[in-house]
């Protein structure tokens, strides 16, 4: 029983008895190696059974009433223009938000990128410590940040900032780290060996080194930072995301639509600039 | 023979690029003036004070009660929610975006529908996940099964982004090399294309579900299943013993997730 399994199973995934073996012109015999994939797919299949029973996944209701999800597309397909005007203050809000908090984000990560480089730091616990607290920095959502800063802040852009700035702090630093771990120190050596100071080498031979991808990643951040901003508001941290929330409990998909569309531009325009910068730089 | 440069000649002939350099430190400090003109420090009062305060101690003291037990309404059980949406919506999406990346690659289907697709794909991406979770809570009632549609919705556009990279950079001469041995267009697939694939595949979407964990532990917000809501709920009414088991619950499983993913990823990148 367990034998035909087996033989099924390598059928199955075209590795039967007689593939699996090979001579070679000198006589040797070859095997190839055994595949885990059936037992990959297999405990992929037993965690999916169990993760279908637990979301309580329904793929008959799915289709049966999919029409519902089109219905408020089609209804966003006509867009209220004229909700623009309204719209346009919460979106300048947003950018400003997701600008400051992405720069203040980069200039903190910039030192504590060098803290955490095993090429620069060789101190152990420096090195894991402060690597262990921005892995925790990273694991709480903006959104968190956000809920729990507009307590402290109160409602508005400021906890919005502060929120992204800790989110761009997080993902920049530990991007930084391992680009720094990657450059070529033999420059820095020979130039302290001139007699140029620590910090004079630090400037001519590393700086230049990480400074297109310092700036590329930092762009990076706003990049996505713009998109994380816009649903900051539904926590009350300022922005975009409160007309979301207020447009959507109404049902006024043609206003959502609108703003969905000025995300769009704004996400756009963004993305394709920072592509264009970041080409440059590297 | 050869002119022998000194450092000084050399560093003269260095590019000049104040140019490019001031416009940037230009842009970026008026970039800030503009922002900061808007936003307003507010003072931070007693209130706020006594809020750091009681989320500082409540971390060392977080609702042991739900933190400990197993029922509907305990963070494990949450947490188990909450993951289980994002590795069903991983694999939906997973599966969905795999013709979109077909459809986008423009060594596969040319320039014409490529563009089609990649245009379909912003589209889907530009949608902010609550206004997708919304949605769906339409057509799937509130609950989990409304958050496993959301993410892999979600996820559809970052996954086709990164699937068409590797199947743009596939090696057309492996399957050249199988036509002549006379292989079936079924073995072609099989032995020419998934392999070249497949490595990728798997680790991208290893990423994206250490992503929608992430995204997973918000849903809740909208009504779309996982831990959000209980957290979200709590901290509102400043029951900060409850909200702090449940941050607890999400830092233990998302850096478990992180640690794990980036182990698998580099044995995947470093070809096992």
């Amino acid at each position: 029983m367990v034998n035909k399994l087996k033989l099924w199973i390598e059928k199955a995934t075209f590795q039967t008895q007689d593939s699996r073996q090979f001579y070679l012109s000198n006589g040797k015999e070859v095997k190839q190696p055994y595949s885990y994939t059936p037992l990959i797919i297999f405990a992929l299949l037993v965690v999916s059974a169990f993760a279908w029973n637990v979301t309580n996944v329904n793929l008959i209701r799915m289709f049966l009433r999919i029409e519902n999800f089109f219905n408020v597309l089609l209804r966003m397909a006509e867009p209220r223009w004229s909700y623009f005007d309204r719209a346009l203050g919460p979106m300048i809000d947003t950018i400003q938000m997701s600008f400051l908090g992405s720069l203040i984000g980069a200039l903190l990560a910039l030192p504590v990128a060098f803290l955490s480089a095993n090429n620069i730091t060789k101190n152990k616990a420096v090195l894991s410590s402060t690597r262990f607290s921005l892995s925790l920095v990273r694991t709480l959502p903006v959104l968190v940040y956000a809920a729990i800063l507009s307590l402290v802040f109160g409602f508005g852009v400021f906890a919005g900032t502060v929120a992204i700035a800790i989110f761009t702090f997080g993902i920049l630093s530990k991007m930084l780290y391992e680009n720094i771990e990657t450059i070529d120190l033999s420059a820095y050596i020979a130039i302290e060996a001139t007699g140029a100071t620590k910090s004079r080498a630090f400037l001519t031979a590393i700086v230049p080194q990480i400074l297109p991808s310092y700036l590329s990643f930092s762009l990076y951040s706003f990049e996505i930072n713009i998109r994380y901003a816009a649903i900051l508001g539904y926590v009350g941290a300022g922005g975009i995301g409160l007309l979301f929330d207020d447009r959507m409990a109404w049902r006024r998909y043609d206003d959502v639509a609108v703003l969905i569309i000025m995300l769009f531009v704004v996400v756009f325009t963004i993305e394709s600039l920072s592509r264009y910068l970041r080409r440059r730089l590297t | 023979m050869q002119k022998v440069n000194t450092p000084l000649e050399m560093l003269a002939q260095a590019p000049k690029r104040w140019l490019p350099i001031t416009l940037a430190f230009v842009t970026i400090l008026g970039m800030s003036i503009w922002s900061l003109s808007v936003i307003r420090v507010p003072e931070i009062n007693d209130s706020g004070l006594v809020i750091v305060g009681s989320i500082i101690r409540s971390f060392a003291n977080p609702n042991w009660d739900w933190l400990l037990s197993w029922g509907p309404s305990s963070i494990p059980y949450q947490m188990y929610e909450t993951v289980a949406i994002a590795f069903l919506g991983t694999f939906f999406g997973a599966i969905m975006a795999i013709p979109m990346a077909f459809l986008s690659a423009r060594n596969i289907t040319g320039r014409f529908y490529s563009f089609i697709g990649i245009v379909a794909v912003t589209m889907i991406r530009t949608f902010p996940v609550f206004i997708l979770g919304l949605m769906f809570i339409r057509v799937t009632g509130p609950g989990p099964f409304a958050g496993v549609m959301t993410i892999s919705v979600a996820s559809i556009g970052m996954m086709t982004k990164l699937y068409v990279e590797s199947i743009e950079d596939i090696d057309k001469g492996v399957l050249e090399a199988l036509d002549a041995t006379g292989a079936t267009t079924l073995q072609k697939i099989r032995y020419g294309i998934i392999p070249q694939l497949s490595a990728n595949f798997i680790s991208n979407s290893i990423y994206r579900f250490e992503i929608n964990v992430r995204n997973a532990t918000i849903l809740g917000l909208v009504g779309a299943g996982g831990i959000g809501f209980t957290l979200i709920s709590a901290m509102s009414a400043y029951r900060w013993n409850d909200a702090a088991a449940a941050l607890w619950g999400i830092i233990i499983v998302v850096l478990f997730i992180e640690y794990f993913s980036t182990r698998i990823r580099k044995k995947i990148a470093s070809g096992e």
